[in-house]
């Protein structure tokens, strides 16, 4: 199980219609790769997020499947073209069955 | 401390890095059914279809990683529905799987990923008209990210 996962979220607290956005999200996760062992030689058993999602109102913008190759501390960058005002929704799926939740909201005009 | 003993501090250094990533490479070996291979994934991603190599598909990702741990990568594919990160000299070659949602801006995506020695990260893009196409680059690492 890991500890003190925290979401950071960075988006523009407003945009223009059709503007395209860029979104930076990191959450603190140990992302243990399961190829490390411990001091006994004993491995240490995979634990990661294994998924990440973004939905702004409920329609997809990125649905990303992450790997033991993702560094600790997932950082994802990507961008979004908003329509309208809204939610944005991040979720973040741990290996242990976890799921992290952020919600953020942005003015479109 | 002059020039010369720090540098051979850094060569020591290197060297018992290199030594204690020893065990993750040949355990990296006994697991390697566990995970997909390289082809497994590209196989699974493109459901066979022909993989072209050219235009289409961005990555940019630095020359030389000093440390491997954290390697900062960005793909890019106007107008692609799904992008596939491999790296092809990892462990386990898996990197990540970007899909791109309807209110994608531009298609691209950056993270940061570990690589556990001097290799090739390959991006392979599924483009809007189904096709695909693939990009390589080669990363020198300096100090393996395996977590040896």
């Amino acid at each position: 199980m890991a500890d003190n996962v925290k979401p950071r979220v960075r988006v523009p607290k407003s945009a223009s219609v059709d503007e395209v956005v860029v979104i930076k999200t990191l959450i603190s996760h140990p992302m243990e790769s399961g190829q490390r062992k411990d001091r006994d030689g004993n491995t240490i058993p995979r634990s990661i997020i294994n998924r990440f999602t973004a939905e702004f109102n409920g329609t997809s913008v990125l649905d990303a499947t992450l790997e033991p190759a993702i560094s600790t501390n997932p950082y994802i960058e990507f961008s979004v073209k908003l329509p309208e005002s809204g939610d944005f929704k991040f979720t973040w799926y741990d290996d242990d069955g976890s799921v992290y939740e952020d919600v953020q909201s942005i003015e479109v005009a | 401390m002059t020039l010369l003993t720090r540098r051979a501090a850094l060569a020591v250094g290197a060297g018992v890095t290199a030594l204690a990533m020893m065990p993750s490479v040949l355990l990296a070996q006994d697991t390697a059914e566990e995970g997909l291979s390289a082809e497994e994934f590209i196989n699974e991603f493109t459901g066979g279809a022909e993989v072209a190599d050219g235009d289409g598909v961005k990555l940019t990702a630095p020359e030389i990683a000093e440390n491997g741990n954290t390697v900062p990568i960005s793909v890019d594919a106007p107008g692609a529905s799904e992008i596939l990160l491999l790296a092809m000299g990892n462990p386990t070659p898996g990197v990540a799987r970007f899909s791109f949602g309807e209110l994608s801006g531009s298609q691209s995506a950056s993270t940061r990923i570990r690589l556990a020695e001097t290799q090739d990260v390959v991006a392979i893009a599924k483009l809007a008209d189904g096709n695909f196409v693939r990009t390589s680059a080669n990363i020198k690492v300096t100090i393996g990210g395996c977590g040896g």
